[in-house]
């Protein structure tokens, strides 16, 4: 009886060890922010007078559109 | 660079809701859910002002501090956006936030499992920049294409700007200057902090 009972313990013990190995890691949640923006994503449609990946020339793209685009007072001296 | 940020002038806002028109088609975004919306301060009154309102990206955003499964994150240009994925619906960002951007869209792709929705700056999501996944959660993503935000873009009088905070604050002064009046603007001290566009720093939040 008591072999038994020993051998249904260590049963129990091999279960719940491989159990852990079933788990999937929780980490809560992981977002750390995706991809910069000047690193462009490849559409078709993207605006030209910048290069994916510089964020210098996307800084100045985005600076012009809004120099000359948003801001009248440029635009017309 | 400096944080990406929205003005809306309302000394020069017509209240045609091209804003609004540009934001929907831009991002295919779904009957009953309005990213952004004009809203019109004392209408009929002799004086009235209309604004465009969206997510201000603020700099100390209350959603982000009350969201309970934290899907809240911010970019380098200071975009606040959040991932789908992550969201339970629970809106409590929705009572957070004072400019009443988030919404909960209940059918159509944007409906899946009750996520919320809102202005992404033209930024996208998490996903992929320019993949589906990414424009049919978050809509299109112009600021990795090289653009601003559509609604800014698209703004026949150019009452609503968009870009980096400076710029933006600079070319606001520019016109306050050229007019001589209507130097508030509405909602910007509560996203940004207490200083008005154009003001020197005075430390704290920028």
């Amino acid at each position: 009886m008591k072999r038994h009972f020993l051998s249904l313990m260590c049963a129990a013990a091999a279960v719940a060890a491989l159990a852990g190995c079933g788990e999937k890691v929780q980490t809560g949640h992981a977002i750390t922010g995706d991809a910069p923006a000047y690193a462009g994503s490849g559409s078709n449609f993207t605006a030209p007078g910048w290069k994916a990946g510089d964020r210098t020339s996307w800084e100045q793209e985005t600076k012009a559109r809004m120099l000359y685009g948003q801001n009248e007072y440029t635009r017309i001296r | 660079m400096a944080r990406m940020k929205f003005i809306c002038d309302a000394e020069r806002c017509i209240e045609c809701n091209s804003c609004v028109t540009a934001c929907k088609n831009e991002h295919e975004v779904p009957w009953g859910v309005n990213r952004r919306r004009v809203v019109t301060l004392n209408d009929g009154v002799p004086g009235e002002k209309s604004i465009s309102v969206a997510c201000m990206h603020c700099s100390d955003a209350p959603c982000m501090a009350v969201c309970p499964v934290n899907c809240f994150y911010r970019t380098d240009e200071g975009v606040v956006l959040h991932d789908k994925d992550v969201c339970i619906g629970c809106g409590y960002c929705s009572y957070a936030c004072p400019f009443g951007a988030p919404q909960f869209p209940s059918q159509g792709t944007f409906g899946v499992r009750g996520k919320m929705d809102k202005c992404t700056f033209c930024a996208g999501g998490p996903e992929t920049h320019g993949s589906q996944a990414e424009f049919e959660k978050y809509g299109r993503n112009r600021l990795a294409e090289g653009k601003l935000p559509a609604c800014a873009e698209m703004c026949s009088t150019k009452a609503l700007l968009a870009g980096d905070g400076d710029v933006v604050a600079d070319i606001f002064r520019n016109r306050v200057v050229q007019r001589g009046k209507g130097a508030e603007v509405w909602g910007w001290g509560t996203a940004y902090g207490s200083r008005q566009a154009g003001q020197p720093p005075q430390g704290g939040k920028s």
